[in-house]
Order: structure tokens, then C-alpha cells, then sequence
């Protein structure tokens, strides 16, 4: 029995590549789909990664809470609406709320900073040293700021890497000053970041972040310097701000308390109704959505790389009648020297069988050299086009597909039954013809 | 007339075959009888509608009869099932085509093996045989030509070399030289003599008198059943050869 279907496989082999060019074209329908499935979910699976990246480097542990600018018609016209968080809402949920391990506070301002003749525009950040922890700063040299000088409100600051390269080029900062001019202050270099990846905008009310331009002090020396209002200078005309926190990280106990946290602290967050000027985000919740849109997309992608296998496969059945036809007087030659109809279906099903598998194979092939192919893609465009390249949306210019385990089996177990699927239509009509009328085919 | 202790390759017993062809139904055989002892050479003969090749595809097992009995050795073919027609004429019968009917892509060797493929027998003495009978029909030399490498007698060569590989019952030839040339026609003819002489039975259909004179036997069919059935003399026969070879064109 072995035998037999080694031997039919022998001889379809030797059918297929009298037609080298035939049976490749015909390969080609599920080289194409085979390839795109692994294509298609790699590509899926890297966006996806990445944005559970992101989404995670923002703490799955931790709820984040915003201050937002409320829409213009809500703010009085005359003088400046306070709006935002509060520094006794913070005292209030770390007090009221079990579940809070800790709280972090953020103000954030944009300031120009001076060191001798060179003037930078950046983000100042008031903090507390337990940011450090939350965003998993990575410190280059130096220190961050620590619980004393928060306390005693000094006059430090630790620079964000692109921060320290443009105001010190070629220097160390470090125990040098940075002048801030709007405010009159001078601020004492105690520690450099390493650089930190930009965050992306997540769920719509979270903005993306671009922290290279940050410079972190203590808040409590920010509260005491700056103070909550801030003027600010737009189209010539001055704006002013009042606002006491723009965000407010709460790290829970565990991540199993992370929703109820999140129900607590928005019902403990009243009156916000009105203005709107805060935005409650849960990174866990978050993280749990790009799952679930994860699902979505690999379901989508797998029914459009179905669809490019059905095609396929409509490709093969369509060669495969073409070549029944073709082949009608040796079938009729074969049943008169002896096959069975079984047997002549095995041949013919034998044949598909190792197009479709010979196309998935390769298929499959094209799929793992995924990775290279796409950096390889990437750089020839870097190099030769480099507008076109910065044009491109950041998710492409970073896109590392990862390749699905899972994809490749089904991807080939797909190729195979799309084979004895659409072969098995042309096989039993090659074996139902009569064997005379078959033998007197021309 | 044929002496009953002989063993019958097969024996044709009131044989009839209706087909129903654009609503008129056809009575192509009309109660054949006739029996072919083993070592026998017989050519059928007929007019072109004297239901000479019903008669083929009925002995061939490649079409069951309507009504009577087609015995091939002990076995009534004409109640056999699909599958099992398929498995008598890979047993029990030799065919020879009038256009070869080789397949394109197989070697000589390959071509000869089919039969035996579908029995199942793919080993090393199988292959071995296809070679010695591929040498007894000379076509040494050319073991794994393709078909398009050969001359048509050569082709034909092969289909018999075919023909023998599964040891059949009889040999059955469909105009075996309709499509060759005198010479050649000759070469082929010589080589069923000689298979005969062997002890194979050969059945032949033909529509040509100097290739049925070379027979044993003529049988004529006209219009579905046999017109006569007679001897050719030993004496007949050799002068039928003799003939053909005086008239064989000079070779140049």
C-alpha cells in the first residue's frame, strides 16, 4: 500500500514537471495565500505587541488620572477658570481609598531653559521620587530627585538625555545650573535619563508623550517656585492656567484591585461632572481592550488570507480539469491496462496534493523571512527616499512583525486540505469517464 | 470443429450489446458464439457496423453485454462489477491498440510495468521481467526512451512487450498495424507468429485480408453475429507470409 502511494507520488511528480511552468503558476495561487497568512498575523501581532508594550509601560498595576483643558464654551470668558485635579483630591483618595500603595503627582509646564548662550524649549515636570519607580526612568549618571529635597522644595533637576545633549553639548552637566528665564530660577543638575522611548496615544484620552525634552524637579519646589497659575504667552496675546495637578498616578496593591480601585476613585472624584476636566485611564483595562481588538484583527487577517487560499485553491481545481481533459486518453489507456477508478483518483488527488503542499512549503518559507524581508524593505527606503520614509506613520517605521507559531501548521494544514478539497472534483471526473470513450479521445 | 478438452482463454456465448443512441436503440451484437482455445490466433474480421469493435471492448472487459455470457477462464465477465472488470483486464488480457497507446511520459521500461502497477507488483524481479521482455521484442538499447523517441514499429514493440508483461489469457489486438507501414507491418506480424508458436493466444481484430490469412482462424462478424468462422490451413498461412515478403518494397 505504501508502495503503491510512494510510487503514484513518483509519477505525479514526473505529470507535474512536464509542466514546469504550468504547475508553478498554479503553486503560485497558494504559495501566495500560505505566505500571506503568515504575513498577515505577524504583521498583526507585532502592531499588537507593541502597543501591549506601551500600554504596560505605563503600569498594569496603576490607574491614571488626568487633568484636561475643558472645552472652550465651558470656561467662563471674563478672567481664568481654575479646572483640573486637585492636591486635597490627592490627599483625600491616598486617605479614603485602602487599596492606593501609593500615589504619584505630575505638574507639567512648558518653560524655555538657558545654560549660557544656548536657549531650549522643553517641559518642565514637578514630581515625586516615586516617578522614578512608576515610569521606569533608567538613570545615566547622577540621581534622581529624592524624598529630602521634595521635602526641603531645593533646587534640583535631572535632565532628560536629549535635554542634557542640546544645553551641555560636549560638557557635564551635572552640578551646573539650568536658567529658567519665564520664572527667574536656576536649577542644579543632579542626575541624567537615559533615553525614553515616546509613548504613544492610547485610547483617545490619553495624548501621546514625547519626554525628550523634559526637565524633572520636585514638585513641591515647582508648587513653590511657579505656583498654579501660569501665564503663557500665545499669538501675542497672554493665556493664563490655573491648575494645581495635571495628573495624578495611583500604583494599587495588586493588579486584582486595580478595577475596583478605578470604580472608588471615580465615584470618590465628584464634582468633575460638570467641567469635564478630568479623564480616569486604566492601563489594565486598556491592555485588556488591545487583546480583545488583537482577537478582532488576527480574525480579520485569517479571513482574508482564507479567502487568498480559496482562490488558490479554485486555481489548482481550475489546472486540474484543464489537465483531466488534457490527459483523458491515458486515463484510458491506464483503466484498459487495469486501474481502478480508486486508483485513477489517487492520481489525480496525489498531484494536487503536491502542488498545494509544494506551494505551502514554499509558502511557508516566504512567511518566516518575514522579518528580514520588512528591514530589509525598511532600509532600501531609508536610504533612497528618505522623505517618503519620515512621511510614514510611526507604527510602519517601527513595525517588527512577529511571526504566530501557531500560523505556520494551520497555514500548511489549510494548503493540504485545499488540495484534497479542490482535487478531488477534477479526480473523480477523470475517474468516472468511460474507459472507451476515454481511449478514443484525441 | 475445436476440440472441447482444450482449455478456453475464452468463450463467447450468445452475446448481445443494445446501446440507446439518440432514442433509437442500436443492436450492435446479436448472439455471438464463439470460443477461443488457449493457444489460438483468431482474427475477427467485419464490415465497418458489423459490431467488430462491440465485439473488442466486450473481450477487452471495458464493456459489460446486455445479455449471454463472456467466460474468461472460469469467470462470467458479464456480471462483474467495475473494480473487477478493472482487475481481469490488468490479469487477464493483453492489449495491443492500433495507435499504441503509450503514456507520453513513462519510459519504455515504465510502459510495460503499468499493467503490473496496478496489481500492486512494483519490485525488483517485476522490473527485471519488463527488461528481459523489452529485449525479447528488441528494443535493446532504448530501455528508457520515451515514446516520442520511437518509431511507430518500435511504439508498437512496446505495447506488446506491454501486452505480455501480466502473462494474460490471450492478447488482444485492435488493428495492431493499421497504422504502420508494409515493412514494418511484416516485422510485427513475424513477431506475433512467434509469439504464437510460443503458446500465447492471440486475438485480432482487423479489417485486412492479408493480415487475417496469417491467422489460425477467421472469424466475420456482419451485422452482429458471426457470418462464418473458418481455418486457415497451414499451407495458406505460408504462402499469406511468403506473399509479403516477396511484395515488401526494396530496401534502399
Amino acid at each position: 500500500m505504501f508502495v503503491m502511494w510512494y510510487r503514484t507520488l513518483q509519477l505525479g511528480i514526473k505529470s507535474l514537471w512536464l509542466h514546469p511552468m504550468r504547475s508553478l503558476l498554479t503553486m503560485l495561487g497558494i504559495f501566495i495565500g500560505v505566505a500571506s497568512v503568515i504575513w498577515l498575523l505577524a504583521i498583526s501581532e507585532g502592531i499588537s505587541l507593541e502597543a501591549q508594550r506601551q500600554i504596560a509601560s505605563l503600569g498594569a498595576d496603576t490607574i491614571i488620572i488626568r487633568s484636561v483643558k475643558p472645552p472652550s464654551e465651558k470656561l467662563s470668558p471674563q478672567g481664568v477658570t481654575p479646572y483640573g485635579l486637585k492636591r486635597d483630591e490627592l490627599d483625600m483618595l491616598v486617605s479614603t481609598i485602602p487599596t492606593i500603595r501609593s500615589a504619584l503627582p505630575i505638574r507639567e509646564i512648558r518653560r524655555q531653559f538657558q545654560y549660557e548662550n544656548v536657549t531650549i524649549d522643553g517641559r518642565l515636570v514637578g514630581c515625586t521620587p516615586e516617578y522614578a519607580n512608576v515610569t521606569r526612568l533608567k538613570i545615566e549618571s547622577g540621581n534622581f530627585i529624592t524624598d529630602a529635597e521634595n521635602f526641603r522644595r531645593e533646587n534640583v533637576c535631572v535632565l532628560a538625555a536629549k535635554v542634557a545633549d542640546r544645553l551641555f553639548p560636549g560638557k557635564n552637566p551635572i552640578n551646573k545650573r539650568v536658567y529658567v528665564p519665564e520664572s527667574k530660577d536656576f536649577y542644579r543638575v543632579i542626575g541624567i535619563l537615559q533615553h525614553r522611548n515616546a509613548s504613544a496615544a492610547i485610547g483617545g484620552s490619553l495624548a501621546a508623550q514625547d519626554f525628550s525634552n523634559d526637565i524633572y524637579i520636585p514638585i513641591r519646589t515647582l508648587q513653590q517656585r511657579i505656583g498654579d497659575t501660569v501665564a503663557m504667552r500665545r499669538g501675542g496675546s497672554f493665556e493664563g492656567e490655573i491648575i494645581e495637578l495635571n495628573q495624578i498616578t495611583l500604583i494599587t496593591r495588586s493588579i486584582e484591585e486595580v478595577k475596583t480601585t478605578a470604580a472608588l476613585v471615580e465615584n470618590a472624584l465628584t464634582g468633575h461632572e460638570d467641567l469635564q476636566d478630568i479623564a480616569v485611564v486604566v492601563p489594565l483595562e486598556l491592555l485588556e481592550q488591545a487583546r480583545t481588538t488583537r482577537m478582532m484583527f488576527m480574525i480579520f487577517m485569517g479571513l482574508v488570507a482564507a479567502i487568498s487560499l480559496v482562490v488558490g485553491g479554485i486555481g489548482i481545481m481550475n489546472i486540474m480539469l484543464a489537465t483531466v481533459t488534457e490527459r483523458t486518453r491515458e486515463i484510458g489507456i491506464r483503466r484498459a491496462l487495469g486501474a481502478k477508478r480508486s486508483d485513477i483518483v489517487r492520481q489525480f488527488l496525489v498531484e494536487t496534493i503536491v502542488l498545494s503542499v509544494v506551494g505551502g512549503a514554499s509558502g511557508i518559507v516566504a512567511g518566516v523571512i518575514c522579518n528580514p524581508a520588512i528591514s530589509l524593505a525598511r532600509d532600501i527606503i531609508k536610504d533612497r527616499f528618505p522623505q517618503t520614509f519620515a512621511a510614514l506613520p510611526e507604527v510602519v517605521q517601527k513595525l517588527t512583525p512577529t511571526i504566530v507559531p501557531e500560523s505556520i501548521p494551520i497555514a500548511f494544514g489549510i494548503s493540504v486540505v485545499v488540495g484534497v478539497i479542490f482535487g478531488l472534483y477534477p479526480a473523480i471526473r477523470a475517474a468516472k469517464m468511460s474507459p472507451i470513450e476515454a481511449l478514443r479521445h484525441e | 470443429m475445436i476440440s472441447t478438452t482444450t482449455r478456453m482463454a475464452c468463450s463467447v456465448r450468445d452475446l448481445k450489446k443494445e446501446y440507446v443512441l439518440k432514442g433509437e436503440t442500436v443492436r450492435a451484437l446479436r448472439g455471438v458464439f464463439f470460443d477461443v482455445p488457449e493457444g489460438d490466433y483468431v482474427a475477427i474480421m467485419g464490415p465497418s457496423g458489423s459490431g467488430k469493435s462491440t465485439l473488442l471492448n466486450m473481450l477487452g472487459c471495458l464493456d459489460q453485454p446486455t445479455s449471454g455470457q463472456l467466460l474468461l477462464g472460469d469467470d462470467d465477465v458479464a456480471t462483474m462489477s467495475d473494480d473487477q472488470l478493472a482487475e481481469v483486464r490488468s490479469r487477464r488480457i493483453g492489449f495491443v491498440f492500433q495507435s499504441y497507446n503509450l503514456i507520453q511520459q513513462l519510459s519504455v521500461v515504465e510502459n510495460i510495468q503499468v499493467p503490473l502497477f496496478y496489481q500492486g507488483k512494483l519490485g525488483k524481479k517485476e522490473n527485471d521481467r519488463c527488461i528481459e521482455l523489452a529485449h525479447m521484442v528488441g528494443l535493446d538499447g532504448r530501455l528508457s526512451h520515451r515514446p516520442n523517441q520511437l518509431s511507430g514499429g518500435q511504439q508498437q514493440r512496446v505495447a506488446i512487450a506491454r501486452s505480455l508483461v501480466n502473462d494474460p489469457y490471450f492478447i488482444l489486438a485492435d488493428e495492431p498495424t493499421g497504422n504502420l507501414d508494409s515493412r514494418t507491418t511484416e516485422e510485427i506480424l513475424q513477431l506475433f507468429h512467434r509469439l504464437n508458436n510460443e503458446g500465447r493466444t492471440i486475438i485480432l481484430v482487423t479489417h485486412e485480408d492479408e493480415v487475417a490469412k496469417r491467422a489460425k482462424r477467421v472469424v466475420r462478424l456482419k451485422d452482429g453475429v458471426v457470418q462464418w468462422d473458418r481455418l486457415n490451413s497451414e499451407d495458406a498461412r505460408r504462402e499469406a507470409a511468403e506473399h509479403a515478403f516477396r511484395n515488401l518494397p526494396v530496401e534502399s
